[in-house]
Formats: C-alpha cells, sequence, structure tokens
C-alpha cells in the first residue's frame, strides 16, 4: 500500500532523530531525459522525500522562478500523462522513496479524478497537494484517492486560525504541508522562530509529521527548521538552479544535485548534539 | 443538459455553485480570507442602510439610471424587432464597470481594508477601480497584461492620472487571463490589509454573486424603462460576453420571465474555425481556473490555451460560472462575433445613431440584426450597451489601415 512509504520515511527519519528533507522538482525541467536522470539522482544526493511538480499554465500561487520552470516543462511538450511515466521508471530503481506530485487542479479535472489516481498510484506516486484544491471543494478527489491509496496531502499557512486548522486536517494523511509564509513560492523568506509554534500546531491537530516550505532557500535557513519541522521543503532554490546552470553552459543535473547535497547536509547535521528532540 | 431550477434567485447555492459550476478553488492562505469576504457580503446585502449609502452614489457619483434609448435608425437599417440601447457607456468613467466599483470599494472599507488592488483588460475596469479609490482615498494598484497596457494606452493614462499604480504582467500571454494571476499572487502575499476588487462576475465565490448583483441594476432599471416605454417585457435581451459582468447583470432581473430570451456574444476574434478566439463556451470545455469551475479554453491535457480578440476586454479564457450554467440549462443562448463583424458593427453604430460604442459591446452589436429580424417586425429587442468607444479608435485606425 503506497501510504506505507511516507509513513514507513518518517518513522525512520523519527530513529534517526533527525528532519527529512523534501527536493521539489518540476517534472520534465527543463526537458524528459534530464528531469528523470535529476529524479534518480535525487536519493543519492540526500533527498529523503521527493516532490514533482506537473506543470500548469496558470499557476496562481508560484513566484517567478515556479513559473519560469513551468512553462520551461511545457515548452518542452511536458504533460500530466508523462509525469507520471517519468515516476514510473523511477521507481523501477527505488522502491523507498516517497514520491508527492504537486500541481494545479485544472490538468486533474481534465483527465478524470478516479482515472487520474489509478494511474497514479500504478506509476508508484504515493501523495498528492493540489493547490487550488482547499477541503471545501476536495470530496470527489478524495474519494478518488482513497480508492487508490493515494495520500492527499494538505497545506496548513500563516492564515489558518485552530477553528480551521480542523477543517484542514481533515481526510489527510502521510504528513501535513506548512507553507511558512503568507504568499507565493520563493519571495519571502520563513523564519525558523516564528514557524516553529505553528509546527507544534499543526502537529497536534494533525496527529501526522509536518514538513515547511515556501521561502526556504540557504542552508542554514534550512537547517534552522530542521531543528523545529519533521522536514523542509526547498523548490525554488532547486529550480533556480536548473535555469542557471542553462544561463552558464553547465550541466543541469549536476548543479541541481549538488545544491541537494549541500541542503540535506545541512538539514541532516541541524540537530546533531542538540538534546530535545520535536 | 442539467435540468432547469425552479426558482434562479436560490442561485448560487449555499457552496458557491450554479449546478456543478462556480466554488471557492484557491489556495488555502487565501480560504479564511474568502470566507470573511463571504460574510461580510452576506451582512451587507441585507442592511438597509448598504443599499441607501450606494444607491446615493450610484445617482449622485455614477449618474444612475444610464437611459433605455429606442435606436431608431439600427431598427430602421435591420427591418426587423425595435431595438433598444440600455445606454451604460454614459455612466460615470463610460462603461458599466463602475456600478461593481462602488459597491465593492463600499464593502472593502465596510471591512476595513486600506489596500485595493485589482486586474484589467480593457482598462475600464482598471479605470473605474481608480475613480473609486481616487474618490474615497484609498491607494489602488492594477494589474494589467503588457500586451493591454500597449493597446489601451489612453486608459494606462488615465489610471495614472487617477492615482493608481499600473503593474504591467509579462507573464503567461500578458493579457487579463495572467493580470488576474498576478492580481491573485499579490493578494496571498498582502492578507492583512488588501482587498481584491475583481472586475467581472467570474473568479471564487462569493465574487460571482456578488458582482452580479452590484450589476444587476442594470436590468432592474431596464424592466422598469421598458415598461414605460412599451407597457411590456422585451423579446430579447443582448449583452457581449468577457467575463459576463454586463450580461449576467441586465440578464439577471429577467431569468424568471422565460418568454424573454437572453442572448450572450463571445468574441469569435479570427473565427471559430481558427484558434484564435475568446469564445469559452462556444469554443470550451468545463473546468478549473482563477477560483471556479467553468467553460474554459483548454487543450486535451487542461492547459489553458490563450484566447485571441480585438476587443481586450473580452480576451479572457473563460466565462463567469452563471453563464456556464445558464447555457447548459438552455436559459440562455451564447452567439459569437468575430473581429471584423465587430469592427463593422463599430462603425455602423457610429454613423447611425452617433455613438461610439466600446469595441466589446460592439460585438453584441454585430448581432443584433440577426435577432431583431429573428424576433420579428413587432418583437422588441434590448441591447447593452456596456462602455464607450473612444478608448478603441486607435485600434480600429490600425485596422482601417489609418494612422491617428
Ligand atoms: C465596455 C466593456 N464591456 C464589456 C466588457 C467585458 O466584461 P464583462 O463581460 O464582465 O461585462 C468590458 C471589459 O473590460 C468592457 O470594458
Amino acid at each position: 500500500m503506497s501510504t506505507s512509504r511516507i509513513d514507513a520515511r518518517f518513522a525512520a527519519l523519527k530513529a534517526e532523530g533527525r528532519a527529512g528533507f523534501v527536493a521539489y522538482v518540476m517534472a520534465g525541467d527543463p526537458d524528459y531525459a534530464t528531469g528523470l536522470a535529476i529524479l534518480k539522482g535525487l536519493p543519492g544526493a540526500g533527498a529523503d522525500l521527493i516532490e514533482v511538480g506537473f506543470p500548469f499554465s496558470d499557476p496562481m500561487a508560484e513566484g517567478p522562478p515556479i513559473q519560469r520552470a513551468a512553462l520551461r516543462a511545457l515548452g518542452e511538450g511536458m504533460t500530466l500523462s508523462k509525469t507520471l511515466e517519468m515516476i514510473a521508471e523511477f521507481r523501477q530503481g527505488d522502491q523507498t522513496t516517497p514520491i508527492i506530485l504537486m500541481g494545479y487542479a485544472n490538468p486533474l479535472v481534465s483527465r478524470g479524478f478516479e482515472a487520474f489516481a489509478r494511474e497514479a498510484a500504478a506509476a508508484g506516486v504515493d501523495g498528492l497537494i493540489v493547490v487550488d484544491i482547499p477541503p471545501e471543494e476536495a470530496g470527489p478527489l478524495a474519494d478518488a484517492l482513497d480508492a487508490a491509496q493515494v495520500s492527499l496531502i494538505r497545506l496548513a499557512t500563516p492564515t489558518t486560525d485552530d477553528e480551521r486548522m480542523t477543517v484542514v486536517v481533515r481526510r489527510t494523511s502521510g504528513f501535513v504541508y506548512y507553507v511558512s509564509v503568507a504568499g507565493v513560492t520563493g519571495v519571502k523568506e520563513a523564519d525558523a522562530a516564528v514557524v516553529a509554534p505553528h509546527v507544534t500546531r499543526v502537529r497536534k491537530a494533525s496527529g501526522l509529521p509536518v514538513a515547511v516550505g515556501f521561502g526556504i532557500k540557504t542552508p542554514e535557513r534550512a537547517a534552522a527548521i530542521a531543528r523545529v519541522a519533521d522536514a523542509v521543503v526547498v523548490g525554488s532554490a532547486l529550480v533556480d538552479e536548473v535555469a542557471l546552470a542553462a544561463e552558464l553552459n553547465e550541466d543541469v543535473t549536476s548543479r541541481v544535485l549538488s545544491k541537494v547535497e549541500s541542503l540535506s547536509k545541512a538539514v541532516r547535521s541541524a540537530r546533531v548534539g542538540q538534546t530535545t528532540t520535536v | 443538459m442539467s435540468a432547469r431550477p425552479n426558482d434562479y434567485a436560490a442561485y448560487p447555492d449555499a457552496n458557491g455553485r450554479f449546478g456543478m459550476f462556480g466554488g471557492q478553488y484557491v489556495p488555502e492562505t487565501l480560504m479564511p480570507l474568502v470566507h470573511d469576504l463571504t460574510a461580510a457580503w452576506g451582512a451587507a446585502k441585507t442592511d438597509p442602510a448598504f443599499k441607501a449609502e450606494l444607491d446615493g452614489y450610484l445617482k449622485h457619483y455614477v449618474g444612475r439610471p444610464s437611459p433605455l434609448y429606442f435606436a431608431e435608425r439600427l431598427t430602421k437599417h435591420f427591418g426587423g424587432a425595435k431595438i433598444y440601447l440600455k445606454r451604460e457607456e454614459l455612466n460615470h468613467t463610460g462603461s458599466h464597470k463602475i456600478n461593481n466599483c462602488m459597491g465593492q470599494i463600499l464593502l472593502a472599507m465596510r471591512m476595513g481594508k486600506t489596500r485595493i488592488i485589482a486586474e484589467t483588460g480593457a482598462g475600464q475596469h482598471g479605470v473605474a477601480a481608480a475613480t473609486v479609490c481616487a474618490r474615497f482615498g484609498l491607494p489602488c494598484i492594477v494589474y494589467m497584461g503588457a500586451v493591454d497596457v500597449e493597446r489601451q494606452k489612453p486608459n494606462v493614462f488615465r489610471m495614472n492620472l487617477l492615482g493608481a499604480e499600473v503593474r504591467p504582467v509579462t507573464s503567461g500571454s500578458a493579457t487579463l487571463k495572467d493580470a488576474m494571476n498576478e492580481a491573485l499572487r499579490d493578494w496571498v502575499t498582502n492578507v492583512e490589509d488588501t482587498y481584491y476588487l475583481i472586475g467581472t462576475a467570474a473568479g471564487m465565490h462569493p465574487y460571482p454573486e456578488m458582482v452580479r448583483d452590484f450589476q444587476a441594476v442594470i436590468g432592474r432599471e431596464v424592466r422598469e424603462q421598458i415598461m414605460e416605454a412599451e407597457g411590456r417585457l422585451p423579446d430579447a435581451i443582448m449583452a457581449c460576453i468577457g467575463g459576463g459582468s454586463n450580461a449576467i447583470g441586465i440578464f439577471h432581473p429577467f431569468l424568471a420571465d422565460e418568454g424573454v430570451k437572453l442572448i450572450g456574444v463571445e468574441a469569435a476574434g479570427e473565427g471559430m474555425d481558427t484558434e484564435r478566439h475568446a469564445a469559452a463556451i462556444n469554443g470550451g470545455r468545463p473546468g478549473v481556473l482563477h477560483g471556479n469551475m467553468t467553460y474554459l479554453l483548454q487543450d486535451t491535457e487542461g492547459q489553458i490555451t490563450e484566447a485571441h480578440s480585438i476587443s481586450a476586454g473580452l480576451d479572457y479564457p473563460g466565462i463567469g460560472p452563471e453563464h456556464s450554467w445558464l447555457h447548459d440549462v438552455g436559459r440562455a443562448t451564447y452567439l459569437t462575433a468575430t473581429d471584423l463583424e465587430s469592427l463593422d458593427a463599430y462603425k455602423l453604430c457610429a454613423e447611425l445613431e452617433g455613438i461610439l460604442p466600446a469595441i466589446e459591446s460592439a460585438h453584441a452589436l454585430a448581432r443584433v440584426g440577426d435577432v431583431a429580424r429573428d424576433v420579428g417586425k413587432d418583437g422588441i429587442v434590448v441591447l447593452n450597451l456596456s462602455g464607450r468607444g473612444d478608448k478603441d479608435v486607435a485600434t480600429v485606425a490600425a485596422h482601417l489601415g489609418m494612422r491617428i
């Protein structure tokens, strides 16, 4: 059952007494072959979980880096079904790293929720985050995902008060994604001291591990968040490496993976010597 | 086709739905804000003090009621039903957009918001938003596609004169949908103080309902005015469709009068047999964009495709959810008009009636002859002349191969 890949990974992280590192990449950025090579290299570079963005033409909650990544991928003909193909190829060599798909509603609506959920499960997808499907609209999607045993991962945000938190964590499994800043991806910076009490709040309401993302770009900040959260998500800083490598005529895969290495190293060592556990 | 409801006024339902259309597909960060807005609107719409305040500004500042004018020469030209024009172009700022802006700015102030953002296509909504912000002393930021900034320069200048900051949007196709994306990104970033003043009856609940209710003043006036002029209701009511606010505003008070045909006209751009059009209902299928489920221009993978229209105000790949529903239940009919047909209608209206219509409104005018002949000599057709065409003279000149 696919949910267990996420549960198993968080259980292992807990046993190790450290936070996980979650790498976000845009499927097919800058092209299918390179995107697949990056995906295959992520676990070795230190990614404990992987978020795979599926591109959408109108990503209303993304800042410029991920907007551009989506356009690059779409320009190369990336689609939802090719994203699933890519994940299936990845799964042939990796049975343990959880894969979370992340994107917007319309490609899923267009495919049909049931068909999508079946195909995603078959490809080896463990969880799904849909930015523009809040709990109020999630019923039909949650039903389809339940039937296919794919986790629906929810977003909690700085605007989520305690009352709303109970709505947000309904029908969620795997983990909860705490959006550390009010804003789009890759613009504002997350402050660990501000984030910490919210992580506690989300954990209490959901009984699930909490991953923190949006606004984490450097190893230093990743380490600071790793001291207060169960996992740290970095996205914009990684997709920016894709753009930069292309600009500098460098190898995209090695540039992205070396960034992942430096970030994951910071996350792995963040709690060394720290006496209290979270 | 879905079953027709017994009571159109009962929609949207408690979930913000018109049948399967509408809803609140927004990022979690915005959900509490959208709920706050729904509650504030719910309280305001039943508050007599709010209505009195709005009515006062509509009368003395906007200049309502707008006339219902018998277009004698257009009528004669087509040789069919009597054609009446609802003169929304005579409102302050030159279009129907101010009706909605006045309502929403009063609501924003009731909610204690201190910063206003808006998106605009033709610039008419941007101008109307900038106008009410100037009137009430609130800062205004207008997102506008870079392509539209170029083709609607006079309106950009007007907004600047009114004290608004116009931010050109270069992402995506750099037109109205991208301006809306950028406005949503601003809102999600400035959650404390900012009010998003959406310019059409689209987006997430409660906007489609709220904008409709603010624009329904058009239809309510038409009802009274046509009873006075003709002693009966019209046979058909027509309006152009961008997001659908001027259309739903004039349609809504007539939904229960099944004898009144409701006809929207979408922009067919270079033709419905090409991919360069902006007709969401005639050329799209249901999907989710900008917070609601509605008809959308999209490819087989669910990627939104670019709309194309000579009219910046109709250049949008979606349509308000209530129209999608009225189409599905068969209560309203949606026709199309091409760029060239609309240009011809623009000139015809200027020459025969001495009125330069907005190029948006000219899309409805392009089909009024067909409808008037269809309805026949003893019939009555009312057309919503949603805006004035001064802003379009450069575009029209360019298409005529002239420089001004
Ligand atoms: C004069 C005029 N009419 C119509 C429209 C289209 O908008 P809607 O369909 O919301 O009325 C616009 C939009 O800019 C406009 O300026």
